[in-house]
């Protein structure tokens, strides 16, 4: 049995805002063993890049943590991190860049767009390893090349906006995975590409764990993406991990009305006749979270009046290592 | 066979890229003698990946993206348009025939403006009703038509959500009761949740407005649902077009393939493939 490399517990956060305390992430729990790939599934308001960047403490300084919330990684080999007991900025060094890098959507935006690739590179890798100039440009320039990006040298000098959307992205997952991290964060990292491109950072993703056997928490809205990465997923809905489980399971036999609405609602390309069932209302806004299961006032089968409306439904298990926020009475047993 | 409301021939459109001193000034072809024709009462889709020229296309439809060669013809059997030569009034009054629904319901809507006055605006601009109570009828009619409450009117785009907001935008473009409507990426920017529900809306209208509808879209899933006849762009070209489940069942173009080979199955034990297109 592995260890968990990433141990969350309890995750609340909240904002202060002018127009009150907005939860973000309530009662978020889940683990990631090293080598492991944990999708997080959500829509927009979910509150899956929030925990992500809980993890980083990257959130902004309003942030709140809930009192019972821990965050622990656990690098093999060294001391674990209290990742939310870390105060000053230097103490966030250990995991920002330095165990746990994260990907963004938007490469463009997280490049400097006048520092060439190389030197940014090069930059963060002196600071959070004790490579030479010299050592931290030859690991760069291999790295690019390890992402698939040909003339690596060439392209090492060139700025983000001389590069394509998917060479970009490619010098992203480079430059995130040139410091060794143990933890790496995909936040929708192949939502702004074309599909074709796409599936070559699918592909290189997969290399790259099975490679260097670092944990990924890939976030994603497309559960195609996710049935094609992940070996877990973990589905968020108003901050709240509604279902969870292996990858397999939680496609094939959804046990929460969410899930079953979301992957209703998907066009698919193997059944054109399906009709598309959107789910019913709207994601309500953050300021009017609804009391009992988040999902409560849209979800079609439930009677009025039901424990749903009043009390928040435990992660029960609905399957082997599959939990579904269900009381345990609504657990369909397979026949 | 019904006739096209939409005829285009050899279009092309190329935007310069600066200017050199010695030779010719370098071109991009965003799009390439291209030809097609748009059925009437069609939901018609335009597939392709970023840079392709499917936005420039549909621009140009509605005169809003200039035309280097090539004609279009919007004819709808009562009148008739040379689109690529219209100014001053024809323009105008084109534009009544002919709308758009954008991509980003967050972007299209002014912050400032009601609900009401947002879906009034084309009537107004293009003076298509006399008085007030005339023009609110006229907006209650489409936003019933586009599930919006009569409360909703009132109020102030930022109280809506995303899906709420993009049927104000269709409500927007359809008042002025126009017979043919460019939709570009109308719900890429949506939750999946959502994109159903407006997608279903769209299908509805287009039946129960008699809608001509070009619909433009990076996802093939979304297009292989709700169009009847697809066209697959690449570089400026029509690489191949056809009735959707003869598209999607048998694609004749190694392009085409190669795009429905790199989307990602939701059975995790069919590995994505993707077919890598080289060729020109």
């Amino acid at each position: 049995m592995t260890a968990p490399l990433l141990s969350v517990r309890d995750l609340t956060v909240r904002f202060r805002t002018d127009e009150g305390l907005i939860t973000a992430v309530e009662n978020v729990s889940f683990e990631l063993k090293p080598g492991e790939v944990l999708g997080l599934v959500g829509e927009s308001g979910s509150g899956k890049s929030v925990t992500a960047k809980a993890l980083m403490r990257l959130n902004p300084r309003n942030t709140r943590y809930g009192e019972a919330s821990a965050i622990r990684l656990t690098p093999p080999g060294e001391d674990p991190i209290d990742v939310l007991a870390l105060k000053r900025e230097k103490e966030m060094k250990r995991v920002r860049g330095g165990a746990i890098s994260m990907i963004f959507q938007e490469p463009m935006a997280s490049f400097a767009p006048a520092i060439t690739i190389g030197d940014q590179m090069v930059e963060q890798l002196r600071i959070h390893t004790s490579l030479t100039r010299a050592q931290a440009r030859e690991l760069s320039i291999e790295m690019l090349a390890r992402t698939g990006i040909p003339q690596a040298a060439r392209r090492f000098d060139q700025y983000a906006f001389e590069l394509s959307g998917g060479m970009r992205q490619r010098a992203m997952i480079a430059m995130a995975l040139s410091t060794r991290p143990r933890l790496l964060i995909a936040d929708e990292p192949t939502t702004a590409l074309d599909v074709t491109i796409q599936a070559q950072v699918i592909d290189l993703m997969k290399d790259l764990v099975r490679e260097f056997g670092m944990g990924i928490l890939f976030i994603t809205h497309d559960l195609g993406v996710i049935a094609q990465t992940a070996d877990r997923v973990a589905v968020m809905y108003l901050g709240r991990i509604l279902e969870a489980g292996p990858v397999r399971s939680v496609i094939r036999t959804p046990a929460h009305a969410y899930t079953r609405g979301l992957i209703n609602a998907l066009p698919k390309l193997t059944d054109l006749d399906a009709p598309l069932t959107p789910i019913q209302g709207d994601i309500p806004s953050p300021l009017e979270r609804p009391a009992g299961c988040v999902f409560h006032p849209r979800n079609p089968e439930l009677a009025p009046g039901s424990r749903y409306e009043r009390e928040v439904p435990p992660l029960t298990e609905v399957g082997p290592d599959h939990f579904a926020a269900l009381f345990p009475e609504d657990v369909r047993r397979p026949s | 066979m019904t006739r096209p409301l939409i005829k285009v021939d050899n279009l092309s459109i190329h935007f310069g890229l600066g200017r050199r001193f010695f030779g010719q000034a370098p071109v991009l072809k965003a799009v390439d003698q291209v030809s097609l024709r748009i059925e009437k009462g069609a939901f018609f889709g335009l597939v392709g990946e970023s840079g392709s020229g499917k936005t420039s296309l549909g621009r140009a439809l509605l005169r809003a993206a200039p035309v280097t060669a090539g004609a279009i013809t919007y004819d709808d059997g009562t009148v008739r348009y040379d689109v690529g030569g219209l100014r001053g009034s024809k323009l105008r009054d084109y534009r009544r025939c002919a709308q758009m629904i954008f991509q980003d319901p967050y972007a299209a809507l002014s912050p400032r403006m009601t609900v009401r006055d947002i879906i009034a605006e084309p009537l107004e601009v293009m003076k298509l009703t006399r008085t007030r109570a005339e023009t609110d009828a006229r907006v209650r009619e489409i936003a019933a038509k586009c599930r919006l409450n009569l409360e909703h009117l009132r109020r102030f785009p930022h109280a809506f959500s995303g899906g709420q907001r993009q049927r104000i935008s269709i409500a927007r473009a359809l008042v002025c009761r126009p017979k043919f409507v460019v939709a570009d990426e109308s719900v890429a920017a949506l939750d999946v949740s959502i994109q159903a529900d407006i997608l279903n809306l769209l299908k509805r209208l287009q039946r129960d407005l008699d809608l001509t509808i070009l619909f433009i879209s990076h996802d093939l899933s979304v297009v292989a649902h709700v169009c009847d006849h697809v066209a697959v762009m690449y570089h400026g070209k029509i690489m191949e077009q056809a009735p959707t489940r003869q598209l999607f069942s048998n694609p004749g173009h190694a392009y085409t393939r190669s795009l429905l080979s790199a989307i990602p199955s939701l059975d995790p034990d069919v590995p994505l493939r993707a077919q890598v297109y080289t060729g020109g």
